[in-house]
């Protein structure tokens, strides 16, 4: 496990309170200015050297992101975006730092500001964490009041500002520029990339977005410096990362742990194993919905990252585990997940806005027994025509979860749905369309 | 996606009060100069804020003059996200998470007690009008499930009982103290929490 001061969110369950004092006890804006001061090729280079990857989902390398933004700022401003939209079922993470740590979010957000040249720092949050804003509100209320905001921010010579910007509802805004086009006033639906936002993002200006863990992770990381980082978790999956469990285990819970550490570590120690004993666990989704799910079987040794998920054909995305016992009905479960990104799709590309509600009715009917043997096939061949056909990498998101059931749950749902669309016997049928072919004088 | 429609009856007018106007200013000043548009999804949170929870069409025109842009986008930015109410939903809206984090947990319960206090079927007003319910996608809330969310607040942690005595606060009137209805804190672990030891104990 872990060691207590190897752990970056220190206030994670809110032993300590929010406020600044209490966060400058745990070391938050203690030498922000010593950092700034070593310059920005240092800050980017201390983050590629602690191989930090984004906590958002799609694991991209930090300081690679960073090194994107123009290195000087032209005609048009550099603005820094916050990705606080988590709607991932299965995922609580963000909630907990805007509440509980905001102002390790602030920091990073100067520091990173600083690095890429921006001065107006944008944070997104999802419309229903309304509460959990308004205390991030009062945390940016609070930086201003000690100057650690605004102009010479906490003594480093940088101006910045950050505005909350509230969402209202759509998990697309999650997507980086669907949350661009949110900001803009318009309504969530992707762009087409490239042009990249690092250098056509928000208003058209350079713009650079990570999520809220990513950033609130790196005062520390510019602290302990890059190679404590890499030191813990393993080659390129590196750190430690907010796991959310949830399902049908005794104590749900978050915690912050290294990469790489085993699944049945985290279920069995922290979150008080699965309801029932482990021998009851049917399937874990091991990075938020739109992740494959994984059998048990493959459970006992699974670790917890970015490349042993991807050998799984799964991936740890935003790290947010649902267990599912043998208690639930497993199809049952993935039809409820097609049904959110049936709910969710913004209705851009074709293949995912029908093609969702597709795989949404027929798992409701497979669930039911309702479907016939070659659906099973056909649900198959409609999640390869949304993944790859989609402006965005959600509408993949949305088939994964259904690839992830026919892989493993394949005979499960066979041998539930075995009705045969042909007519074996000569009936006559009047409702039948193709009753000629059962009738001999017309064969 | 959700198919989304606005009321049958609309009132006639609508306007920012002193302190929606205020509030309203304050957000068109976050964004650059000419790019007021952005302002929008706050705006239209306000005008539901004021306008007892939900958005009429005079709301959309309104905000659409306010802020300089064609009444259609705001029309569009207003059907698209699912947080704008487009009908009355009451005075107290209340959303039960039943995505499958929540589902595999019971929240079908929590379903089951809000057709018995509210409504028998969602979106629709309670007898008295002062309440509705709605089934909703993944609130971010999945290591306290099952919850919903009642206007702002997160009420987790529930069972079928605890919703009813949630539920029946509401409808006399009053504001439940919102958070895990088990009396755990936050998203610990609860009765086994392995980590951050000396903080807690201290």
């Amino acid at each position: 496990m872990l060691k207590d001061q190897d752990r970056i969110f220190q206030n994670l369950y809110n032993d300590k309170g929010s406020d600044v004092t209490s966060s400058q006890e745990r070391g938050d804006w203690v030498n922000t200015k010593e950092i700034t001061d070593k310059g920005r090729e240092w800050i980017i280079n201390e983050i590629k050297e602690s191989q930090l990857r984004g906590r958002g989902g799609a694991g991209f390398p930090t300081g690679l992101k960073w090194s994107f933004a123009p290195k000087e700022v032209g005609s048009r401003p550099h603005y820094l975006v916050i990705n606080g939209d988590e709607s991932e079922p299965g995922t609580c993470k963000d909630r907990d730092i805007l509440r509980f740590e905001p102002h390790k979010l602030i920091e990073g957000c100067l520091i990173a500001s600083y690095a890429v040249q921006a001065h107006v720092c944008y944070i997104y949050i999802r419309g229903e964490y309304f509460v959990d804003g308004q205390k991030l509100q009062a945390a940016i209320d609070e930086a201003y009041e000690k100057k650690l905001l605004g102009k010479n921010a906490a003594g480093t010579g940088w101006d910045l500002d950050i505005y909350i910007h509230y969402g209202a509802g759509a998990y697309i805004c999650g997507e980086e520029t669907a949350l661009l086009e949110s900001i803009e006033g318009k309504k969530g639906q992707p762009r087409l990339k490239p042009p990249f936002p690092a250098l056509i993002g928000l208003y058209g200006c350079p713009t650079i977005i990570n999520n809220v863990e990513t950033i609130a992770v790196v005062p520390t990381i510019l602290r302990r410096g890059g190679k404590w980082f890499a030191s813990l978790g393993r080659e390129k999956n590196t750190g430690t990362k907010i796991f959310c469990i949830s399902g049908n285990v005794n104590n749900p819970c978050n915690v912050e742990e290294e990469m790489n550490i085993p699944l049945k570590e985290l279920i069995e120690v922290h979150a008080g194993g699965v309801i029932g004993g482990w021998d009851n666990l049917q399937a874990v989704i091991p990075g938020g919905s739109s992740m494959p799910l994984i059998p048990k079987d493959k459970c006992e040794t699974l670790t917890m990252d970015f490349d042993s998920l991807m050998a799984e054909k799964s991936g740890l995305g935003t790290a947010g585990i649902v267990v599912i016992n043998k208690d639930q009905d497993i199809i049952k479960c993935m039809a409820r997940i097609a049904r959110f990104y049936k709910h969710e799709s913004c209705g851009q590309c074709t293949p995912c806005r029908e093609g969702s509600g597709w795989m949404w009715r027929m798992l409701e009917r497979m669930a039911k027994g309702d479907a016939t043997k070659d659906e099973v096939d056909m649900l198959g061949d409609v999640t390869n025509q949304i993944a790859g056909h989609t402006i965005c990498a959600f509408g993949e998101g949305s088939s994964w979860p259904v690839q992830g059931l026919l892989r493993h749950f394949k005979k499960e749902i066979e041998k539930r749905n075995n009705l045969d669309p042909i007519v074996q016997k000569k009936n006559n049928i009047p409702y039948l369309v193709d009753q000629h072919l059962l009738d001999k004088k017309n064969a | 996606m959700s198919l989304r429609r606005p009321a049958k009856d609309q009132p006639e007018s609508f306007e920012f009060n002193a302190s929606s106007l205020e509030a309203a200013n304050v957000i068109v000043a976050k964004y650059p100069k000419g790019k007021q548009q952005s302002a929008v999804m706050a705006l239209l949170y306000i005008a539901q804020k004021q306008n007892n929870n939900w958005i009429p069409l005079a709301a959309m025109k309104y905000i659409a003059k306010f802020l300089d842009m064609p009444y259609i986008k705001v029309y569009e930015v207003a059907t698209f996200y699912t947080m704008y109410n487009l009908a009355p939903v009451g005075k107290y809206f209340v959303q039960v998470c039943t995505t499958t984090p929540c589902m595999i947990r019971g929240a079908n319960q929590l379903v089951e007690a809000c057709k018995e206090k509210i409504s028998e079927n969602e979106c629709e007003l309670s007898n008295d009008k002062s309440c509705s319910w709605m089934e909703v996608e993944c609130l971010g809330a999945c290591v306290n499930a099952p919850m919903m969310q009642i206007n702002d607040d997160y009420y987790e942690d529930l069972d079928k009982q605890k919703t009813l005595d949630v539920l029946d606060k509401i409808l006399n009137g009053e504001t439940p103290k919102p958070g895990s209805y088990r009396g755990r804190i936050n998203n610990e672990p609860e009765n086994n929490r392995k980590t951050l030891m000396d903080l807690k104990n201290a």
